[in-house]
């Protein structure tokens, strides 16, 4: 397997009135080709900011990305100019999804011209050949009617249809990866489950490799083939799917997967939760971020952040601890 | 309207007195008073001569002499039927009188709202793309500087640069006076060279606040999630910027404007003072402080008129900007 997008080390922050904001803090992963990533993690824990720094969609100021590299297909987008970024890259080579679509669709403009933009600046489509393209995006979709409704506003679309008309959008000129942030998160159950066997579905017949956001482990289960979990600006940890399901090592996977509600589990028992909330990103890091809600934390996991460490099987993890055998590694 | 209308004609009654001034240099008497208020009807009732300006007194007789006893058919048709009346000073029809200084004001007004508007919209974009730049706090600085300062200092003081000292200094001097000058008759450029001062007075005073109102409302659209997706989608700057939150900003924006226009018509009271502009604030200000009813009167229901009018047209705009409110 070729490696389509390896980032190294990406530290992004942002410098707010209040201080500096710790979102990023030394990231690194990699993606294969037509492969599936899923990135989770609680809302805060810096998914967003990493994926939306790897197009440089950030806003600066108040954002910077201080360091990293971003190896797509052997350039590095962070060194690229904004022009070539904008014209041969977004859009193009890597189209991304956002999480809400009923803020992300421009409302005063209608679906077939918001949809027909990325044709037009992209690939030179005249009006009319845009506008079949626009169609037959709408219909691989599935949105019934889609010659009518290319004149329709994003207000009289619903949620689901809306993040349909979004993908859409993103597949327009046939990239190379897809970037999903959190696209389910803002719509029902069952609209959930068709969008994700939409993008399953496309994955398999167009070939796109996928990064995919989100902050519930369920999703990840059917979709992906490979898990980083983010804490804090950090990855806690990284493995295959099977493998972080079966052998979850760090305590804060342990947790988020306790956390998932279990159908045969019986009715009467609370769902757990992890305590606490995710530390205050305005100040820096200094040792471990989870210590604070960690169940097993021991004294020197607040005086150093411990490092991603692999533990074979191209699974790795960040913690002092081995929690599976109880003691200090 | 008809509310509008009473207020202001009740409110117009308590103001000023026609008579005090009608005797030229000076001072009316007693018994010239008495007869001149029965001539003129301002000895009836407050309601009746609201109901003479409004249908007209032309169904009853009036005392056109001043002798107290009412003999004549009036001859006022009102204002439901076009008649505003004839001015108290002046003796021509209200309207008449209104309508000659209308277009003056509209050309000043219009002139400045126009430079207003466009350069509002330049610099409030600008600074809300470069938010907290240099050029983003210079403007920021000289806009509060422009909307404080009193229009009638900015107006002298422009006055004192443009005309005096460049006179003095041998430069090519702004004129500072009425729309012509006498000698060079009635040519376009010469009333282009004189609108030059007031227009610019006019604009940089409430040129501040709009260029804030559109910097505000452009950085909240810029600040969208639409506007990240038209980013991510690889939009060229100017398409997303220009298209994409313009279209979205400029839904505040047509508002403001569409509020403001009918306002114009009541021309600006100090500029049009100060360069002797003979436009419509000029006459309000002659006409009121003599208590001239009529016409003040026209000016006003002109503007209360004028404001409804915009109203539904900049729901009318409003609709064809935001599908949402779309009316099926």
């Amino acid at each position: 397997m070729t490696i389509l997008l390896e980032v190294k080390n990406l530290i992004t922050r942002f410098h707010t009135p209040e201080g500096t904001v710790f979102a990023v803090n030394g990231v690194s992963f990699s993606l294969e080709e037509g492969g599936t990533l899923a990135v989770v993690g609680e809302s805060g824990c810096g998914k967003s900011v990493t994926m939306m720094s790897l197009l440089r969609l950030i806003p600066i100021p108040p954002g910077e990305i201080v360091s990293g590299i971003v190896n797509y297909h052997g350039q590095d987008l962070l060194k690229l100019s904004e022009n070539s970024m904008q014209s041969d890259i977004r859009g193009k080579e890597i189209a991304m999804v956002f999480q809400d679509p009923m803020t992300s669709l421009n409302p005063v403009l209608t679906i077939g011209r918001q949809l027909t933009e990325p044709l037009r600046v992209h690939l030179n489509y005249q009006p009319d050949q845009a506008r079949k393209r626009a169609v037959d995006l709408l219909e691989l979709v599935g949105i019934p009617d889609p010659s009518k409704r290319l004149g329709d506003y994003p207000h009289q679309f619903s949620g689901g249809m809306r993040q349909r008309v979004m993908i859409a959008m993103a597949l327009a000129c046939n990239p190379t990866m897809l970037i999903a942030d959190e696209p389910t998160t803002a719509l029902d159950v069952t609209i959930q489950a068709q969008i994700i066997e939409l993008v399953k579905e496309l994955r398999d017949k167009i070939g796109l490799s996928i990064i995919w956001i989100t902050h519930d482990l369920g999703v990840v289960a059917g979709l992906a083939e490979h898990v980083i979990v983010m804490y804090a600006g950090y990855i806690v940890e990284e493995a295959d799917v099977d493998t972080l399901y079966e052998n979850p090592r760090h305590p804060y996977t342990l947790a988020l997967m306790a956390a998932l509600p279990h159908a045969e589990r019986r009715r009467e028992s609370r769902l757990k939760s992890i305590p606490g909330a995710p530390p205050n990103l305005l100040v820096e890091p200094s040792g471990c971020p989870f210590a604070s809600r960690c169940e097993y934390v021991v004294e020197k996991c607040r005086l150093e952040n411990p490092p991603l460490k692999a533990l074979g099987n191209e699974h790795s993890m960040a913690c002092w601890l081995d929690v599976k055998m109880g003691e200090l590694q | 309207m008809f509310l509008i209308s009473i207020l202001l004609f009740v409110m117009l009654q308590n103001m000023g007195d026609p008579l005090a001034t009608m005797g030229g240099r000076s001072v009316t008497r007693r018994e010239d008073r008495e007869r001149l208020a029965r001539q003129f009807g301002f000895d009836k009732p407050i309601l009746v001569q609201y109901v003479y300006w409004l249908v007209g007194n032309d169904w009853t007789k009036v005392d056109i002499n001043g002798d107290g006893i009412a003999e004549t058919p009036g001859i006022r048709k009102g204002v439901l039927r076009g008649d505003f009346g004839t001015s108290l000073v002046t003796r021509q029809p209200a309207m008449q009188l209104i309508l000659s200084r209308l277009p003056n004001t509209l050309l000043l007004m219009l002139v400045s709202e126009l430079v207003v508007v466009l350069g509002a919209l330049f610099i409030g974009v600008y600074s809300a793309l470069k938010q907290y730049s240099f050029f983003d706090n210079l403007i920021t600085t000289l806009s509060f500087i422009g909307y404080s300062m009193p229009i009638f200092f900015l107006a002298l003081g422009a006055m004192y640069i443009f005309a005096v000292n460049f006179k003095r200094w041998g430069l090519p001097y702004l004129p500072t006076v009425g729309m012509f000058d006498p000698q060079a008759g009635q040519t376009p450029g010469q009333l282009l060279w004189h609108l030059i001062l007031p227009v610019t007075v006019i604009s940089v005073n409430s040129f501040s606040g709009y260029s804030r109102y559109i910097r505000s409302t452009m950085l909240e659209a810029l600040n969208q999630d639409y506007i990240r997706t038209a980013r991510a989608k690889g939009l060229p700057r100017r398409e997303t910027v220009f298209i994409h939150a313009l279209k979205n900003a400029s839904l505040p924006i047509v508002t403001i404007v569409g509020l403001d226009l009918p306002f114009l018509l009541g021309g600006a009271l100090v500029t049009e003072r100060i360069f002797a502009w003979p436009g419509m604030g000029r006459l309000f200000i002659d006409h009121v402080s003599r208590g001239d009813t009529p016409v003040v009167m026209g000016i006003m229901m002109l503007i209360a008129v004028a404001v409804v009018v915009f109203q539904i047209l900049t729901d009318v705009v409003y609709a064809w900007l935001d599908p949402r409110i779309r009316y099926n």
